[in-house]
């Protein structure tokens, strides 16, 4: 089978700051795959770009065999490291969730029992079903991740990508994350996650990509630890890590 | 009481002015869901501000009031639009030079003309009385254009007013909702002009849907809430102004500031017996 996600030599700037600069790899179907790297490495911006949220200066993201704004909405489902959303907006958990049925339903279908169902399957997968009818400034941090990727699973989307989703998450989110991701590739999608968390990646992923603007290393997670990318990236993180958030 | 409540409609002047008041309240506050969660009040004041120098134009070259407006209006509301995505400026920033530019022209234009001051004023200030069987012709279609536009998109606008990021990722075109949105704006305000005012219009946009939005944690109630709130505070006010003899603009925005702090205090209460309970 070919390659759910190719990314091939790609080049992102924002303005002046070279974010990504010829990165490549590729992700099957049925397969989780971890992106590790330090902070501004460019995971979200990899990311962002597969979502095709933002253009390739250079090189290519081909999604199932397409660019990504070429395929049919509901297609990629993504959620972010940082919700920006308004926590006063108007919207339930239910309601938040029931979003992810809009891309798929465009115009002029009407949101019916099917949509209803899938809401309520992915209310039920991250355990937040009886937070349905809560409004989302009631939710606790983990809670309202839960919610953006009960959204996404709603959308029943054929590629799943994920910002540093347990970052800042109780560990009952984690683990109901973690499940969640085992099942969607166990159902054949390809999921891709920016994460920071080294130790717990075999629990997580098939394969691991260590980037830093550029593919480092890639491979299982015991390869790229036996590699030893893993520790030039936790050395890496650790001095330039700093010196980033000074700026 | 019943005959006070029937006596303005012996008038046809008066039936026009009530059905323009329902339709310019509930479209008004409709779209006033959509300014509220966006923060786009500012804007909705701008374009009816710029609109203005369309008005003028139309009225010095003695063609259609609502064909000058809404071009104005509508390039208006795109030009900002494109401002606030492509510019380095910030967009209240582009909003205050553009809108000010616009109704400046449109005064440096009036005030040329000798009988100025007394137009200048229904424009300013609404005179929903004089609203002709043309005009009403005119507002319906415009009135269902909006409303059928907003039905369809119903889903796209709210996703990529809650979450734009996402909803783009997810295959939406976050961009093209946000410009159709400014356009529908830019409609509702020219549809809004003859019986508000250009000044009063913004009050329309912003305070039945702020009311509304105090009383309901839900988008699609906080929107039927608020279309209730814009059509009672026009035919409120339009009775209030006929029998108070005052301008009809000013009372229907002065009953929707009245209701705006009764909902306000709605809420205090019910907060208030929340905790207690």
């Amino acid at each position: 089978m070919s390659d759910a996600i190719v990314v091939s030599d790609l080049v992102v700037r924002y303005e002046n700051v070279l974010a990504l600069d010829g990165a490549s790899l590729t992700a099957g179907f049925g397969q989780a795959l971890g992106i590790v790297g330090p902070n501004g490495s460019g995971k979200s911006t990899l990311l962002k770009t597969i979502a095709g949220l933002l253009p390739p200066a250079a090189g290519s993201v081909c999604v199932l065999g397409k660019e990504p704004r070429e395929l049919p909405p509901g297609t990629i489902a993504y959620v972010p490291q940082i919700e920006a959303v308004d926590w006063s907006f108007p919207a339930t958990v239910w309601d938040v969730v029931a979003m992810g049925r809009f891309p798929r339903l465009g115009m002029f279908r009407r949101f019916g029992n099917e949509d209803r169902k899938a809401v309520r399957r992915a209310l039920a997968q991250l355990r937040m079903e009886e937070l349905s009818g809560r409004h989302i400034s009631a939710l606790s941090g983990g809670q309202q991740q839960r919610a953006f990727v009960a959204r996404a699973i709603a959308q029943e989307p054929r590629v799943l990508l994920l910002d540093e989703p347990t970052t800042g998450v109780d560990e009952r989110t984690e683990e109901s994350l973690r499940e969640v991701v085992r099942e969607l590739v166990g159902a054949g999608l390809p999921v891709l996650m920016a994460t920071h968390d080294l130790e717990r990646a075999s629990d997580w992923f098939d394969r691991l990509v260590v980037i830093d603007r550029r593919v480092i290393a890639i491979g299982t997670p015991d390869e790229v630890a036996r590699s030893g990318a893993y520790a030039a990236i936790r050395e890496h993180t650790h001095t330039h890590g700093h010196m980033r958030t000074d700026r | 009481m019943i005959e006070q409540l029937v006596a303005p409609f012996h008038y046809a002047f008066m039936q026009r002015a009530f059905l323009t008041a329902i339709l310019v309240g509930v479209l008004c506050a409709t779209m006033g869901t959509y300014v509220i969660l966006r923060k786009l009040a500012f804007i909705g004041d701008g374009i009816a501000h710029a609109s203005f120098a369309g008005i003028v134009i139309a009225y010095l070259r003695g063609t259609n009031f609502y064909l000058g407006a809404g071009l104005v209006a509508v390039i208006t509301a795109l030009g900002i639009g494109f401002v606030h995505r492509r510019g380095k400026i910030s967009l209240d920033t582009a909003i205050g030079v553009l809108f000010t530019g616009a109704f400046a022209f449109g005064i440096f234009l009036m005030s040329r003309q000798r009988t100025y001051s007394v137009d200048l004023q229904s424009f300013l200030f609404g005179d929903i009385l004089s609203v002709g069987p043309q005009d009403v012709v005119m507002i319906v279609a415009l009135a269902l254009v909006v409303g059928i536009v907003t039905t369809l998109l119903f889903r796209s606008l709210l996703y990529t007013s809650f979450d734009p990021v996402v909803a783009q990722a997810s295959g939406m075109n976050a961009n093209a909702v946000e410009y159709v949105l400014l356009v529908l704006i830019a409609l509702t305000i020219i549809i809004s002009l003859q019986a508000v005012g250009i000044i009063l219009v913004a009050a329309l946009l912003v305070t039945p849907a702020a009311a509304a939005y105090q009383l309901t944690d839900r988008f699609a109630p906080m929107m039927a809430l608020s279309a209730l709130f814009g059509a009672l505070c026009a035919v409120g006010g339009l009775y209030l102004s006929y029998y108070l003899a005052s301008a009809s603009g000013a009372t229907i925005v002065l009953v929707a500031t009245v209701l705006f702090f009764a909902s306000v205090g709605g809420k205090q209460v019910r907060l208030a017996i929340a905790r207690r309970t």
